[in-house]
């Protein structure tokens, strides 16, 4: 299995803004000078092999939008974020407009994890057929709601694809999209759901928007079964441990230091940090990054946990 | 968990030994607990002496956390002190150097908390 990123930003959508354009330019230009870059050829080795990531790229500004990438002819996905759009556009230009089966799996149906739906394009071309599964009863009404006037001028029912919603039952085993897959119940406004996925020996757990109180030991211990062994755990990071356990309590979110802990606990291979809160600029979630890594590093007990911090285009193979 | 209490003047110093993790924390919390309690009768001022602390994780975060808010709510202050390498890491990259009070020192908690308990603890007339 592959995870492939295509949203990975937390609660709104950010542009890169133009100072920050600017300031990227500036150091790539100063490191450039004197070695005699003056070839496209050249500039983009050199932007690829020696400039830092924080200088020649960006974790970039979509909202929620994972692939798993299992092999299979069917698309899995998690999460309908605006990143949706990009992937939406990307199936269309490289695999054609119809024919499509799409499985979703949705953590809520809060604005920022569904408003990429509106704008996935094989929604509106027949012959596709999109599978949304999800554990809130009112799954089927929050996509429709977003499409109903004055919110939007297209309704839900003039989408041309075969659209099915399908509620989901958590502490059960499902086989779906060639899949192995367990839901999990999380804390969040309203709550979300977790999901692992297992396949061909793999597992790859996606919970975001999930709170980790640590005032039940039960409900961490639940937890740490949840990502128990997993290859790949892709988990909301969105707030330091301090704001989240004080200023940000019941805001819903997690730390990379909680993330850190549970995936030590539960002898997880990777864990990747998602759901970025948009405030924080490229270095700001580099240097969460370094201090990620350097928290696993002196706090490890057994194997390595690979730490990573999701971006836009990402793909990690597991 | 055994926290050798020490009084200076109208400062408590705590001093907790061992790792504070998901196991032990309730025990910590249990142990924090009747010190905070009287805070604001006893004096107003709690430090944590954390230098026999060789590790904390979020669950012993989070109990300094509600022992902040505990110790606040009574007009108390808490403040954390002489932090080993490894909690001092755990401190800055958690963000609790930001929200919560930590010195080098004890002496130097005890100075910013009380000038009454900093003389008394440089006499070390603890009780």
């Amino acid at each position: 299995m592959r995870a492939r990123f295509w949203g990975t930003r937390g609660s709104i959508p950010v542009a890169l803004p133009r100072a920050a354009i600017r300031d990227k330019i500036v150091a790539a230009l100063v490191a450039a000078a004197g070695r005699g870059i003056d070839t496209v050829d050249k500039a983009r080795a050199f932007v690829d092999r020696e400039l830092d990531f924080t200088v020649a790229s960006t974790f970039g500004g979509d909202s929620a939008c994972v692939e798993l990438v299992t092999g299979g002819d069917e698309y899995v996905l998690c999460d309908l974020g605006s990143g949706a759009r990009v992937f939406g556009n990307h199936v269309l230009a490289t695999r054609g407009a119809t024919g499509h089966t799409f499985h979703i799996f949705m953590s809520h149906v809060h604005w920022d994890h569904i408003m990429g739906f509106p704008f996935f394009m094989p929604a509106y071309v027949p012959g596709n057929r999109i599978h949304i599964y999800g554990g809130h009863a009112d799954l089927a009404e929050a996509f429709r709601r977003q499409h109903a006037a004055p919110s939007f001028p297209v309704d839900f029912g003039r989408l041309e694809a075969d659209i099915e919603f399908t509620r989901l039952e958590t502490d059960r085993a499902y086989a779906l999209a060639g899949c192995a897959v367990r839901v999990k119940r999380q804390l969040h406004s309203g709550h979300s759901y977790g999901y692992r996925f297992e396949r061909e020996g793999k597992a790859v757990v996606y919970s975001t928007d999930s709170e980790h109180k640590r005032d039940d030991p039960g409900e961490t211990d639940a937890f740490v079964e949840f990502f128990r062994g997993a290859d790949l755990v892709i988990f909301d990071a969105m707030y330091s441990l301090a704001d989240a356990i004080s200023v940000k309590e019941d805001w819903g979110h997690s730390s990379n230091v909680m993330g850190v802990e549970l995936c030590q606990l539960a002898g997880v291979k990777h864990l990747c940090m998602f759901h970025h809160e948009p405030v924080h600029d490229d270095a700001r979630l580099a240097a969460i990054l370094r201090e990620t890594r350097r928290l696993e590093e002196i706090t490890r007990r057994g194997a390595r946990l690979e730490i990573t911090s999701a971006y836009d285009g990402l793909e990690i193979a597991v | 968990m055994e926290l050798s209490p020490r009084r200076f003047a109208d400062a408590l110093v705590l001093r907790p030994a061992g790792t504070i993790d998901h196991v032990s924390a309730p025990a910590f919390r249990a142990a924090l607990d009747p010190h905070l309690t009287g805070c604001a009768a006893d004096g107003h001022h709690v430090v944590l002496d954390f230098s026999e602390v060789p590790y904390i994780s979020s669950a012993g975060l989070r109990v300094l956390m509600l022992a902040s808010k505990q110790a606040k709510a009574q007009g108390g202050t808490i403040a954390i002190a002489a932090l080993q390498p490894l909690p001092l890491e755990i401190f800055a990259i958690s963000r609790f150097d930001q929200v919560l009070a930590v010195f080098p020192t004890v002496a130097e908690a005890l100075a910013e908390a009380s000038p009454a308990a900093a003389a008394a603890f440089t006499r070390g007339g603890g009780a």
